[in-house]
């Protein structure tokens, strides 16, 4: 699998996800998390439950989609430390559901992720297991980020009626907001009322709306990255080409500034080559995720392209809150997808959304 | 009357039990190395025995006797003498998307659980009920299962907000008999619902293994007429007393590394230092801090099952004695010859090249032995293994001295040869004297400590501080340790996002020497 070439991909889309796929979705949605995104462990045990329970998952591609599906963005909100002890309920996500169809005046016919990062990215399978319906092959980012602004559909323009959220009481709340960032500012507040943890389903979009406003062929990508580091002699190699990434460099953390910032992580990591890179000094800027790589003064890479930390000998991501000193690793990145490099992708997600004052240069991955 | 001013420490691990007598200054008197046995007791027998004997007429002085053992962790590992559990949970319907033993090993599942149940009650991060607590709903599952040795409990947000398990103790112990066996969560692990709960129903299915291994010694004690007060270790390197080891045997789990820290460093006369115990197959580091060993704050997997109680942070590489070196490819280990090294080293006349077989090539003397001719081959290989030797266990001193090479490098255990004298991640290099029973030191001189945690609004930090460390206080208390002289070692604190106003976690460790008079306050089972 490690030497497959990117023209073969297309031929590998994955029409069903089993429970025996959910430890390489695990993996392959914390390497998307680019460094946030949480963890997925907890995720992958409810998921592959769910799979043995209601059997295999249908994943479809937009072009799938007839005129009657509908498709809604699913995700967990709120602080990890609080998602780890108060787990969500049974039914919850039933509640949500009926609540978005009661909404639309329709069912619901397929589910989405609103981020492929992190644990975002695993649950959707698990819930679209308990409730029979079907998961769209694609997801609202294409990686992980910190705002519920910064999704694929706001960058080409769709809109987002409405957001339900639930919590583990039962309570549900229909948010009808001027936009996301309205929404962003409601739901944490909802969030914070709810006792800090909540499920939400946002943004209802048809086969119309969808096409060409979400990030097509991530979850199939997590899936096939996720095997091939599973099968890998050599995971760093194997993972690059399946990415089609960079490694940009090896070597071991030196330098880790670090700190908790209003629910953020926040600051950079050094790392020094060793090997082949021995002599190479890069320096990540994070803030959650992983958001800029500097070489010598001059960005190799910047956010929205992808940047992600691996361990070096199991190829497993490093999420910015378990780096530690003295890690051996490598650095990935990958080009983002496209419509995170418009205007109005920038906009959103661009260096300067994230305060820093940079332009962006888009990175050309391992064609470079 | 003489003083009696000796302890005797008992180290139970899977292949050796090793045993020591200080004195009071801390002298090593005595120490024994012996083999494990089956019943457990034998070894614990035999190496008491030993020691007690080489003290000759000494011996009456031993007023304290403390083990430290990896038995409760074998008995999960090999599925052994597990009591069955009936769990409850408090917090529906928060949680009932995940029923408790979720990814447990199905074997294991099958032989500890008796039954579950998830029933309203619990607590938000605030404090808040998410339900009204199901007391009609407990009994009702209780009532209905077949049969089970004990009970655990676990509510969401227990570990701050406690009243409602202890509630539920008491209801049950009103209902089914007062020495019913109910294990609660909030006395086991952090926040971390699954986690937690794991590690509860470990601790309640270890509850005839522990009894087993606390009688064993009581019994040798009593064989051996000392008048000695007995005591466990405990995984942060404190001990705690014998019924409070049988209630919490899953605190015994870590108490291998975290004694042989200990041990090293008092040892080396080192309070902050590296500890490197290199054995057969691996060797395992840990760093000691003002004494006791630095936590891990990841999950761990015990037998198959993801538990969040606190054990030393222990980084675990494949390079011991007997870790094979591949002369075709120059991989090295992670396979081992384990104790078979003396048959199978080339230095022991075996086919086999390993580390030891490096170290030699190097000049590091094994008494009485020497290398057969090598091939150029061989010997190539060997001394490439060595520098990858080098390398990893530089790294690995790196990472957890987190670059400050000016702290010592206590190196401790039977393959101490394969470290070199100078590593350029580490200060100076230690090699105490008796660093092979470093284990039994470390158990015979440990304080006793508790722990508590308190999730509190940031307003309240003070207080929060100030209740943890109460609670944590009446643990060591109940550990065994002077109520005069306990005090807090260690105060840590994380903060919570998404809340309505900020949050603090504050968890807060005490310890204190050994009480002299009396005995600990007993826990009923």
């Amino acid at each position: 699998m490690a030497q497959t070439s990117p023209a073969s991909h297309a031929a590998e889309r994955i029409s069903e996800v089993t429970a025996d796929d959910i430890a390489a979705l695990g993996i392959g949605t914390a390497i998307f998390g680019t460094g946030g995104g949480g963890e997925v462990y907890g995720a992958q045990t409810m998921v592959e439950r769910e799979l043995r329970t209601h059997g295999p998952v249908r994943l479809v591609s937009v072009d799938d989609l007839g005129p009657d599906d509908v498709v809604i963005l699913m995700s967990g909100i709120g602080a990890p430390t609080v998602g780890i002890e108060m787990l969500s309920s049974k039914g919850q996500i039933h509640a949500l559901l009926e609540e978005a169809e009661r909404l639309l005046g329709r069912p619901v016919t397929t589910l989405m992720a609103a981020e492929i990062g992190g644990s975002n990215g695993v649950r959707p399978i698990g819930w679209a297991a308990q409730l029979g319906l079907q998961v769209l092959d694609a997801d609202g980012m294409g990686r992980a980020f910190p705002d519920a602004a910064m999704v694929a559909m706001n960058a080409a323009g769709v809109h987002c009626d409405w957001a339900v959220q639930s919590d583990v009481v039962g309570n549900i709340t229909v948010m009808k907001t001027v936009d996301l960032h309205w929404l962003e500012r409601h739901a944490r507040a909802l969030t914070v009322a709810s006792g800090s943890i909540c499920i939400g389903a946002h943004y209802p979009m048809t086969a119309e709306t969808v096409r060409g406003a979400v990030i097509e062929g991530t979850v199939s990508a997590a899936i096939r990255v996720g095997h091939a580091l599973l099968g890998a002699s050599d995971p760093v190699a194997a993972i690059a080409a399946e990415l089609d990434a960079k490694v940009l460099m090896s070597g071991k953390i030196t330098d880790l500034d670090r700190r908790t910032v209003g629910g953020f992580v926040r600051g950079s990591v050094t790392i020094t080559g060793i090997g082949d890179d021995r002599g190479r000094l890069q320096r990540l800027e994070l803030q959650n995720e992983n958001l800029l790589v500097l070489e010598d003064g001059e960005v190799l890479v910047s956010v929205p392209d992808l940047i992600t930390i691996i361990d070096t000998e199991t190829g497993h991501a490093i999420t910015t809150e378990m780096l530690r000193f003295g890690q051996r690793v490598s650095v990935l990145a990958w080009p983002c997808d496209p419509v995170w490099r418009t205007p109005r992708g920038l906009e959103l997600a661009g260096p300067a959304a994230f305060g820093y004052d940079l332009p962006y240069i888009p990175f050309e991955g391992a064609a470079r | 009357m003489s003083a009696r001013d000796l302890a005797l420490g008992v180290d139970v691990g899977g292949t050796n039990t090793d045993a020591v007598i200080l004195d009071g200054f801390g002298t090593v008197l005595a120490h024994t190395k012996r083999p494990t046995t089956d019943d457990v007791t034998g070894g614990i027998r035999a190496s008491i025995a030993e020691v007690l004997t080489a003290v000759g007429p000494e011996r009456h002085r031993v007023s304290r006797v403390m083990l430290g053992t990896t038995h409760a962790t074998n008995a999960i590992v090999q599925r052994r003498a597990l009591d069955r559990v009936a769990m409850i949970r408090l917090g529906a319907p928060a949680a009932t998307e995940f029923p408790p033993l979720t990814g447990w090993p199905q074997d294991l599942a099958e032989i500890v659980l008796s039954g579950s149940a998830m029933v309203g009650g619990g607590h938000m991060v605030d404090g808040t009920p998410i339900a009204p607590l199901d007391r009609d709903g407990i009994l009702r599952f209780v009532d209905g299962l077949d049969s089970f040795d004990a009970i655990a409990v676990a509510g969401i947000f227990s570990p701050s907000s406690p009243e409602q398990e202890l509630e539920v103790a008491e209801m049950l112990r009103d209902h089914l008999g007062q020495d019913t066996r109910v294990f609660l969560s909030q006395d086991i692990g952090p926040t971390g619902l699954l986690e937690r709960e794991n590690a509860t129903v470990l601790n309640a299915a270890l509850y005839s293994v522990a009894l087993a291994v606390t009688d064993a010694l009581v019994t040798v004690v009593a064989e051996q007429g000392l008048d000695a007060q007995t005591f466990f270790a405990q995984n942060d390197g404190t001990l705690m007393s014998l019924d409070y080891a049988a209630q919490y045997p899953v605190l015994t789990i870590g108490s291998g590394p975290a004694n042989s820290i200990r041990g090293a460093a008092y040892l080396s006369g080192h309070d902050n230092a590296i500890v490197v115990d290199v054995g057969g197959t691996t060797s395992d580091l840990g760093v000691v801090v003002g004494g006791f060993p630095r936590e891990s704050t990841l999950p761990r997997e015990i037998g198959g099952v993801r538990t969040n109680f606190r054990m030393p942070d222990v980084l675990s590489v494949g390079i011991g004695g007997g870790t094979i070196v591949d002369v075709v490819t120059g991989r090295v280990g992670p396979e081992s010859v384990g104790y078979r090294i003396d048959r199978e080293g080339l230095l022991f006349g075996g086919s086999t090249p390993t580390l030891t077989d490096a170290a030699a090539i190097a000049g590091s003397p094994v008494a009485g032995r020497r290398l057969p001719a090598l091939s150029p081959v061989t010997a190539a290989a060997l001394e490439q293994a060595l520098a990858f030797v080098t390398d990893r266990l530089d790294a690995a001193v790196e990472r957890l001295s987190l670059g400050k090479a000016d702290i010592p490098l206590v190196v401790v255990g039977g393959g101490g040869f394969l470290v070199p004298d100078r590593l350029p991640s580490a200060g100076e290099i230690l090699r105490p004297d008796h660093g092979g029973v470093a284990n039994a030191v470390g158990a015979a001189i440990s304080l006793a400590g508790g722990r508590a945690d308190q999730m509190a609004p940031m307003g309240d930090r003070e207080s929060a501080i100030e209740q943890a460390s109460e609670a944590a206080i009446a643990k060591a208390i109940q550990a065994g340790a002077d109520p005069l002289e306990v005090s807090i070692v260690e105060i840590l604190e994380t903060h919570v996002p998404y809340t309505a106003q900020p949050t603090v976690n504050v968890s807060v460790k005490a310890a204190g020497p050994l009480a002299r008079l009396g005995a600990a306050t007993p826990t009923t089972a």
